[in-house]
């Protein structure tokens, strides 16, 4: 009877977001499709209405049904028989409830039997699905591979897998390879054209495959011989139902023990190019990794609500010396700080999700029709800081999952070392989420960017300019005198000149910007609904400890100090 | 392939499996504002038995046939999100006071109306007043063969449905022709969640009383649309003897409602021997319970 949408306030705040008409109105092309669509919304609140009760399905799907299975999952695991995954029995369950309640493809457009949803209620559904089993969300969450096959693959490929999606098909991503990891130009499974058979065959080798034994996958594989790097690279759908592809073994993993990670051998298996040829890694992987990266971002959020949801329980039940453990100042700090990093990641969540609605709405019009002057720009806008807040968000948000995951077993003490409370899985599930799709070190040098170009500091100034009331204004002066300290950090570390500098302390500096950015959204969320005041003044703590610490890191650092980091290969 | 006419019975109730201090009130009736009205549990049970059986046979229609008081719209709404096609809400001042032979007669009236129905489903009995009797007195009335403690619907083959009854002592498998009533246990399978397509297709699905009462944007819709008007029927829809209905239908009277706490007490294993029988004998008979 739990409902893990209905019982989490928060979730519908950052759902009636202001920007949300003005996404919905895009994505809805002014309500057209009402006459052709019986489940199609009438006008923004009609829309608001149907996001509201779907996601109350979900919550109540994950209350009941998939948080409960979390466990069984976790000690059964899937397996692999003649070739295939059996997954385990409560995956089963879990897919056939989501598949009935019509929730996969739901950000696909109507036409492909999509719920046309935009990112941000499809986010939150990740987001719940998280919070009740961090494993299964990877089986789930890949329907948004569906999203680059919407964005970039023919009209006919569309109509003929998307529906496919939307039915319930899962799917997988296959680009990883033995020797091509985070380095995916090193990529080397072959694609070769098939005269006779008139259609592409591919061979070799996947490793780290998520659900790789999922009914449609994209394949990433070279498809011009004698080619070494990303230009020579292309994208295929695989169509199990053509089969030549065979699941080797699955790993054995520290957590997410239900999602099985495959690895594949490809036997002539037949393929369907995407797009253009040698476009696969540059641009559709690029776009595919996008929202793999949102999508894990929401797999942190969820994870770290449950780490906070088991802590703040345990610690109001635990008793010692007489008292609730969570008397104690060491406990309730620790409780208090936990909230204040979950709600700050899930408000960088949501405002990443909005950006990635804004201008993928207007790319899609823009296939329609010419776009005026005006959203041309903001498409534009949008797309910068959709590209700056990805790896920001996914390289933050899962190092504070991984936080909450570490504090929460420590409230529940030696208990929480055991296999008898959920956190103990929580701590083996968050684990990853700061390591797959680009480790937070690949974050950071996709996010230097925006320190460097000083992309950042500009939507910062965006916040800053924004009206609040005026018992707010006290944080917003502290959060100016923090943006001139990383202002100069970030100009001492540019101006050195120097690449191995400047990489040096990248991960500081998108720390002291991620950091901003999120206590100036607390800040506009306490300015909507005052119950987040709490956590943006405690994270705006945390914050100054954070930035002014980086800070004199940095104004005492010299080039020649990498020195003494070095270490000399024997 | 033919489908099948599925008539469910379903009934709002209180939830009563969430009863807080205040679930009752100083004379001892249910204070039903304090409790969620909740679509019952095992209709819900007999709500996916039917919606199984339309999986299996595409053509299949379900219509959700429920009494109650003009808030009950609220569970055929559930039902289409689910999946059923339609519904009727059964409601008149007249059902008032209803007890389960009031309530028999009424739906079974309705059921005579309505016709065409191949299959009726009802949950075993309803959490509010337990008794079982509403599902088995309709079939009575209709003078059809009925099924009860159902766990599930097997098959459907030659005009015979075969049912998997779970009783207290085991499983029983039966044949029997239709048209016939079945009644579900809430060991069967819990119903599927409702569907996200359908939710937003009958969210704004009403009876005309809540359309005359709603203040409502969408009113085009309903002309547009005739799937989202809710069959609303009242006695004048159905042929009835007045005196069958209501208070005066009723011979069950309510003499006294009581708060009673239940106390297990410990139990005592006693075996075949001539000893323990000989023990029993006496303690029976010195606490008078015997002789």
């Amino acid at each position: 009877m739990a409902n893990f949408y209905t019982d989490n306030k928060d979730l519908k705040f950052h759902l009636t977001h202001p920007l949300m008409e003005k996404i919905v109105r895009l994505k809805e092309r002014n309500f057209e499709e009402q006459k052709k669509f019986n489940f199609a919304p009438m006008d923004y609140e009609d829309a608001q209405d149907s996001f509201d009760k779907v996601l109350e399905v979900v919550g109540e799907i994950c209350g009941d049904i998939v948080g409960p299975n979390a466990e069984g999952i976790d000690a059964e695991g899937p397996s692999v028989v003649d070739g295939h995954v059996i997954y385990a029995s409560g995956t089963e369950i879990n897919i056939n409830a989501l598949r009935k309640a019509g929730l996969m493809g739901m950000s696909l457009p109507r036409k492909y039997d999509g719920l046309n949803f935009p990112i941000v209620p499809y986010i939150m559904a990740a987001d719940i699905v998280s919070r009740a089993d961090a494993g299964f969300v990877n089986i789930w969450g890949l329907q948004d591979c569906a999203e680059t096959i919407n964005e970039f693959a023919s009209e006919e490929q569309k109509m003929k897998y998307l529906p496919r999606v939307c039915a319930g098909e899962t799917m997988a991503m296959d680009l990883t390879e033995p020797d091509a990891g985070s380095d995916l130009q090193a990529v080397q499974l072959k694609a070769t054209w098939d005269e006779k058979k008139g259609t592409w065959l591919l061979n070799g080798v996947k490793r780290f495959i998520t659900n790789g034994d999922g009914d449609i996958a994209l394949v990433l594989a070279r498809s011009e011989a004698g080619t070494k790097d990303g230009r020579g690279l292309s994208m295929f759908i695989y169509d199990k139902r053509n089969g030549g592809v065979t699941v080797r073994r699955i790993e054995h993993k520290m957590g997410i023990i239900g999602s099985p990670t495959c690895e594949l051998v490809f036997k002539d298996a037949p393929g369907e190019l995407v797009g253009d040829r040698k476009l696969g890694l540059i641009k559709y992987v690029m776009a595919l990794m996008n929202g793999a990266r949102l999508g894990i971002h929401a797999q942190s959020v969820g994870v770290s609500e449950s780490a906070y949801r088991e802590a703040l329980a345990y610690a109001k039940e635990r008793m010692q010396f007489g008292k609730a453990i969570i008397k104690f100042p060491a406990v309730y700090e620790m409780i208090t700080t936990m909230k204040a990093k979950l709600d700050a990641s899930r408000t960088l969540l949501y405002e990443t999700a909005r950006f990635v609605d804004m201008y993928k709405t207007y790319a899609h019009i823009s296939e329609e029709r010419a776009l005026d002057k005006d959203e041309k720009a903001e498409m534009k806008k949008y797309q910068k800081l959709a590209d700056l807040f990805t790896p920001l968000g996914k390289g933050i948000a899962s190092e504070f999952c991984n936080q909450l995951a570490y504090d929460a077993v420590q409230i529940h003490g030696g208990s929480g070392f055991m296999k008898d409370y959920p956190v103990e899985r929580i701590y083996r599930d968050a684990r990853i989420t700061s390591i797959y799709e680009g480790t937070t070190q690949l974050q950071v040098v996709a996010a230097i960017r925006g320190v460097t170009t000083g992309g950042y500091l500009a939507q910062i100034r965006e916040y800053e300019a924004q009206k609040i009331t005026p018992e707010l204004e006290f944080m917003r002066r502290t959060l100016i005198i923090l943006t001139d300290d990383y202002e100069q950090a970030v100009a001492k570390v540019v101006d050195s000149n120097d690449n191995e500098f400047i990489d040096f302390h990248a991960r500081r500096l998108v720390e002291m910007a991620g950091f901003i950015i999120m206590s100036y959204l607390l800040v506009v969320d306490s300015n909507r609904d005052t119950s987040f005041t709490k956590s943006a003044k405690v994270f705006i703590k945390l914050t100054k400890s954070l930035v002014k610490g980086h800070a004199e890191f940095i104004r005492s650092s010299v080039v020649e100090d990498l020195a003494a980091y070095k270490i000399e290969m024997s | 392939m033919k489908g099948y006419k599925i008539i469910v019975l379903a009934k709002q109730v209180p939830d009563t499996r969430n009863v807080g201090k205040d679930a009752m009130k100083a004379d001892g009736t249910v204070n039903r504002a304090a409790l969620p009205a909740i679509f019952n549990p095992e209709d819900l049970n007999a709500l996916e038995q039917a919606l199984r059986i339309k999986d299996n046979f595409p053509g299949t229609t379900i219509t959700l046939l429920t009494m109650g008081p003009g808030r009950a719209a609220e569970i055929i709404r559930e039902g289409l999100f689910r999946g059923a096609d339609d519904g009727i809400l059964l409601t008149d001042r007249a059902f008032a006071g209803s007890d389960t032979l009031a309530t028999s007669y009424a739906i079974a009236q309705t059921l005579k109306k309505h016709g065409n129905y191949d299959i009726i489903i009802a949950g075993r009995q309803a959490i509010d007043g337990d008794t079982a009797q509403v599902g088995p007195q309709v079939a009575e009335k209709l003078g059809i063969p009925q099924i009860t403690y159902a766990e599930e619907i097997q098959a459907i083959e030659k005009g015979k449905v075969t049912v998997k009854r779970r009783l207290e002592r085991g499983i029983e498998v039966v044949k029997c022709p239709m048209p016939l009533v079945v009644t579900v246990n809430s060991s069967a399978p819990d119903c599927r969640a409702r569907n996200a397509k359908l939710i937003m297709k009958y969210k704004h699905a009403k009876t005309i009383s809540e359309m005359q009462e709603a203040n409502d944007d969408y009113l085009h819709l309903y002309s547009d649309r005739p799937y989202l008007t809710i069959k609303e029927w009242t006695v004048q829809n159905i042929e009835v003897d007045m005196n069958e209905l209501g208070l005066t239908g009723s011979p069950t009277k309510v003499k006294k409602v009581e708060n009673v706490v239940l106390q297990s007490k410990g139990a005592k294993v006693i075996t075949s021997s001539d000893e323990d029988m000989d023990q029993l004998m006496r303690e029976l008979i010195e606490s008078h319970t015997i002789g």
